[in-house]
């Protein structure tokens, strides 16, 4: 791994004292954004949504013309685009809380649901709480290799890690049938944690939630077309797949290209506010790219403001991201990003060289900074982290 | 056939219901969201406004003394109110018309005494409460009411010169000065055609009226013992109303509905009151903590995540009373809405339904 602000003298040791400033500012900039909140954000997400019935709409109607090629074409364009903007900008953010505060009840973070076969209450648990809450910490954070791929060093190597980048494109075609069995842990089952009996319920939803959109794309909308119905279910199957290729790299991108950093369990107890950001910071990378790719990302190309602020609303990250980045560079940390082809490259690069045993390539686990904690009352000397 | 063309069309739109395609279309186009749209706005009274709201197809009418809830759209926020509406119930055309009194520290009752212009559309749910006239009609009937409190009372009003009612009826309104009394020259009307209708106003701030008393009440309808009475306003007046009707043992006869202003003013730093866990039927007293905590140390284990205001995991909804957001200082007293229990510290009493 890179250490993109490796001293002459070693990795960046933040101090206790600088770990709460950063606190402070982030809490600060976070209260800014949380006032300033109103009509024209409203407007945004709106718009979002108009956008998104839009394209489903008119990609639907393009497939009644589907026997003619650039026609069927314009419709799996149109429905990969609505797929999209209600999974990324809409779907994941609204479940994230990020429109909560307009009160609508339609766009409540509780009782939304989006257009993939995992059911929202299930994702909120798997990636709102245990992926959010716990970023980057192996064993806690599930995104890490999502239960089947190396994505990080300190993940042990056996003859299986072959496979990784088989397992990764296979993931990444699936996409959203792998984050829908993401929180069955079923990991957690083959190792004995978890009993089948507690996966019963889970496995419920998902069939209640994965009948109707199966029942959607591949019966209802193919039989109304009559005798198009296999050209319409084709364009369903190819907008599906799409999205499911583009989500799976926009969300790869966010924590495994070179550079970001893991947590173990021991290094974030008892976190402190300031901590949990630099945690945040640490474990995550953004995209470069222009106003319509953020949008089509979701914001999720905004990757480190979404970590530091998932319940803000992602059109903020854009206006926030400066000063974030201002703030990383007044205290030497690094701030991740660079162009798609880069991210992506540099994380297929890593699900690569994961794959072979540690033998073969040159280990280059370590920390690119080091994170001093305050004395606990019961240790006797400072406890260092981040190593 | 139905069944099947019902699963057609669920499906087609899963998983979002039909409605969040039509309201794209027009906000009123939703088969089951009901939206009403403003056709007429009337500031007649001096702080008052008065709506006509036109329902959408599912509305199903209210009974005379009974509330709806609005929705209304704020800087981005959606904020819900009660309002009784002040027409008759029997009213042929359904629409619904409204009088807000814009309170001081009343944002919704303000915008829209502010802003309210014909073609805005609101949110709407069913009319509901108990307070209303019950059907056949009592024999006689005293209406009283103090400020806004007017309104569900002068639907009932409306709707007994409506039905050319035969009984006594006794209208005793109090307020701040005639100007401030919304709809009196249509009251005054009434009580002019109606020779049953006796319609009085009191302004005791002039100094030439007293308060609510027996004599006062004894002077106007000597027969209010062999009355229903409706009652509805402030708190004070209400206590008026209810000590004199106790003392006569005609408390079963008096039938009031409470108004309070949503927007409580509360010092933050008070961890006093009741704390109601109406879901489970525990009550415990505010300790101060967030209410997640306390929750959890009434013997509830409430669904939570993170504790520290990231997952939503633990969102419910209060009922009402305010809250804290420990995290933004902001001060929440609206009524029914979804909270961060880990976030959130109870201010004096809260209901949340866990």
């Amino acid at each position: 791994m890179a250490i993109l602000t490796e001293t002459t003298e070693g990795p960046l040791v933040l101090s206790v004292e600088q770990v709460e400033e950063i606190g402070r500012e982030l809490d600060a900039l976070r209260a800014r954004i949380t006032e300033d909140l109103g009509a024209g954000d409203r407007e945004y997400i709106y718009n979002v949504i108009r956008a998104q019935r839009g394209f489903e709409i008119a990609g639907r109607g393009l497939l009644y013309l589907g026997f003619l090629p650039p026609f069927w074409l314009a419709g799996v364009a149109a429905l990969s685009i609505s797929k999209i903007l209600d999974n990324m900008e809409i779907g994941h953010n609204v479940m994230h809380g990020q429109w909560d505060w307009m009160r609508e009840p339609t766009l409540n973070s509780r009782v939304f649901e989006w257009d993939t076969v995992c059911p929202g209450d299930q994702w909120r648990h798997s990636h709102n709480y245990m992926h959010h809450t716990y970023t980057n910490i192996l064993d806690m954070d599930r995104d890490i290799g999502y239960g089947i791929l190396r994505v990080d060093e300190a993940q042990s190597w056996n003859v299986l890690r072959l496979g990784n980048p088989l397992y990764a494109f296979i993931l990444m075609v699936a996409f959203e049938w792998g984050v829908m069995g993401h929180d069955l842990e079923v990991e957690n089952i083959v190792r004995g944690k978890k009993s089948w009996s507690e996966i019963k319920t889970l496995v419920k939803g998902q069939m209640r939630k994965a009948g109707r959109q199966v029942l959607k794309d591949y019966v209802v909308f193919p039989a109304l077309t009559g005798p198009l119905f296999l050209s319409t279910l084709t364009a369903n199957f190819t907008a599906n797949i799409v999205r499911n290729l583009w989500t799976f790299s926009i969300i790869f991108c966010g924590h495994f290209p070179t550079g970001v950093q893991t947590f173990t369990q021991e290094e974030c107890a008892e976190e402190t506010q300031g901590e949990w950001y630099v945690r945040q910071m640490l474990g995550s990378a953004n995209i470069k790219g222009s106003k319509l790719f953020h949008i089509m990302s979701g914001n999720l190309s905004h990757q480190i403001e979404h970590h530091l602020f998932p319940d803000l609303p992602a059109n903020r990250y854009p206006e926030i991201a400066p000063e974030v980045k201002a703030l990383c560079e007044k205290h030497g940390l690094p701030y991740n990003t660079g162009r798609f082809a880069k991210q992506i490259g540099s994380v297929w690069g890593k699900l690569f060289k994961l794959a072979l045993p540690p033998f073969l390539v040159k280990n280059s686990q370590q920390a690119g900074v080091i994170v001093m904690r305050r004395v606990q009352p019961t240790t006797a000397s400072p406890k260092e982290v981040g190593v | 056939m139905v069944g099947l063309l019902d699963l057609v069309s669920k499906t087609m739109t899963t998983p979002h219901p039909l409605d969040r395609y039509l309201e794209l279309v027009r906000p009123t186009l939703t088969r089951r969201s009901m939206r009403a749209e403003i056709t007429h706005v009337r500031r007649s009274a001096v702080g008052s406004v008065t709506l006509t709201l036109k329902p959408g197809r599912q509305w199903s009418g209210h009974i005379a003394g009974q509330y709806i809830q609005i929705g209304v759209v704020i800087d981005g926020v959606r904020h819900t109110r009660c309002y009784s509406p002040v027409n008759a119930d029997t009213r042929r055309d359904r629409h619904i018309e409204l009088t807000i009194k814009a309170h001081p520290h009343g944002l919704v009752s303000n915008h829209l005494h502010e802003n309210a212009i014909p073609g805005m559309v609101v949110d709407l749910e069913p009319a509901a409460g108990v307070f209303h006239l019950p059907q056949p009609r009592p024999e006689r009937i005293v209406l009283i009411s103090g400020g806004s409190g007017i309104t569900p009372v002068l639907s009932m009003l409306r709707t007994l010169a409506n039905e050319g009612y035969r009984g006594e009826i006794l209208f005793l309104h109090y307020n701040r000065s005639p100007e401030y009394v919304p709809h009196r020259q249509e009251l005054e009307a009434i009580a002019m055609q109606h020779g049953n209708v006796r319609v009085e106003f009191r302004y005791p701030e002039t100094q030439r009226h007293a308060n609510f008393g027996y004599d006062e009440l004894e002077a106007l309808a000597p027969w209010f013992p062999s009355a229903q009475t409706y009652l509805c306003g402030p708190p004070g007046l209400m206590a008026a109303v209810r000590t004199v009707y106790e003392a006569e043992q005609l408390g079963d006869r008096l039938h009031s509905e409470e108004f309070t202003l949503a927007t409580a003013v509360v010092n933050p730093e008070d961890a006093e009151g009741k704390l109601t866990f109406s879901g489970s039927g525990v009550v415990a007293e505010n300790s101060g903590e967030t209410l997640l905590e306390q929750a959890e140390s009434a013997g509830l284990s409430p669904e939570y995540g993170c504790r520290m205001g990231i997952c939503f995991t633990c969102t419910a909804v209060k009922r009402s009373g305010c809250t804290r957001n420990l995290r933004t200082g902001e001060l929440d007293s609206d009524p029914d809405q979804p909270i961060q229990l880990c976030i959130s510290a109870p201010v004096g009493d809260v209901d949340i339904a866990i």
